[in-house]
């Protein structure tokens, strides 16, 4: 967690992202004009709350393993990071349908199951500050990780699919890939994903290590704020 | 009837020769750079948050160490 090479690396891909993504040639499409660009921001902001949860969930399993509580604050870290992308993707996500599906938010099928996904992991968070005990804290909101983790999975990949919809790649709509992610758009898009990943574990490797500080501490999973409350 | 026709085939011919012309892009502020200062903002922007994360992890690395 400490290497900085990986951050270097972010660094420079998601800047190649601001300056490429604006400056390469996309194709010219009707309805989205020059907003295809927003393929570089919007999607990898999913992608990288994918990377999170799923890290997440390993911690989840790790620590109901070993009951180590450390695995504990990795799994709640990076939770919560990808907790801030997910919102940030779902804002993003309505500025652009604004202007280009003609409203923020249609019920379409994908938004429904990413919005109910994160509604099930802000549950995750009201869990936890719900109980006091640090074993049980742990035990009971890493086990609702992983089903929550689980819910993921149909709510977000599977029956946006299978039903009609409005986004790229779900419910009969070919993918961007397929004829409109040319090769001038690939040469951005493949890289901004990986920066963004990189951006997303580097802010939760940062709380993690605060978190393990706080930990280590005060010996307790419960911060001043809510001492202060309680 | 044939007025109408005709009419009707002159505006259909029209249209579509503005639906064939190119989509609308950004290309005006690509012709007078100004695109060139969108993309200074956005570095600027994401500039500074890179090294407020930078500085966050130098302190707590210091922080780590002190323990």
């Amino acid at each position: 967690m400490r290497s900085w090479w990986w951050k270097i690396l972010c660094v420079v891909l998601v800047g190649f992202t601001v300056i490429g993504g604006l400056l390469m040639p996309v194709p010219r499409l009707e309805i989205l004009n020059e907003t295809i660009r927003n393929l570089y921001f919007h999607v990898p902001m999913w992608f990288t709350m994918i990377v999170l949860f799923a890290t997440a969930f390993w911690y989840s399993i790790k620590y109901l393993r070993t009951g180590n509580l450390q695995y504990d604050v990795y799994a709640v870290q990076f939770t919560n990071t990808g907790i801030f992308f997910s919102i940030i993707g779902m804002l993003t996500g309505m500025e652009w349908a604004q202007y280009t599906w003609g409203e923020a938010w249609s019920n379409d099928p994908k938004e429904l199951g990413t919005a109910m996904s994160m509604l099930i992991y802000f549950a995750y968070s009201i869990l936890r500050s719900g109980l006091k005990d640090d074993e049980k804290k742990a035990k009971i909101s890493s086990v609702y990780n992983v089903f929550a983790f689980a819910m993921l999975i149909p709510l977000i990949f599977v029956l946006p699919r299978m039903v009609d919809s409005l986004h790229p790649g779900n419910g009969g709509n070919p993918a961007f890939k397929q004829y409109d992610l040319d090769k001038n758009m690939r040469m951005v898009f493949y890289p901004a994903v990986i920066g963004w990943i990189l951006c997303g574990v580097w802010i939760a490797s940062l709380k993690t290590r605060l978190g393990l500080l706080i930990y280590k501490r005060d010996n307790t999973l419960q911060f001043d704020l809510e001492k202060k409350i309680r | 009837m044939g007025k109408r026709a005709l009419i009707t085939i002159f505006l259909i011919l029209i249209t579509t020769t503005f639906a064939s012309a190119q989509a609308e892009m950004a290309d005006g502020m690509r012709s007078n750079g100004k695109i060139y200062v969108v993309v200074a903002v956005l570095a600027t922007i994401f500039a500074g948050i890179f090294a407020y994360l930078i500085i966050l992890d130098r302190k707590i690395s210091k922080a780590e160490k002190e323990k």
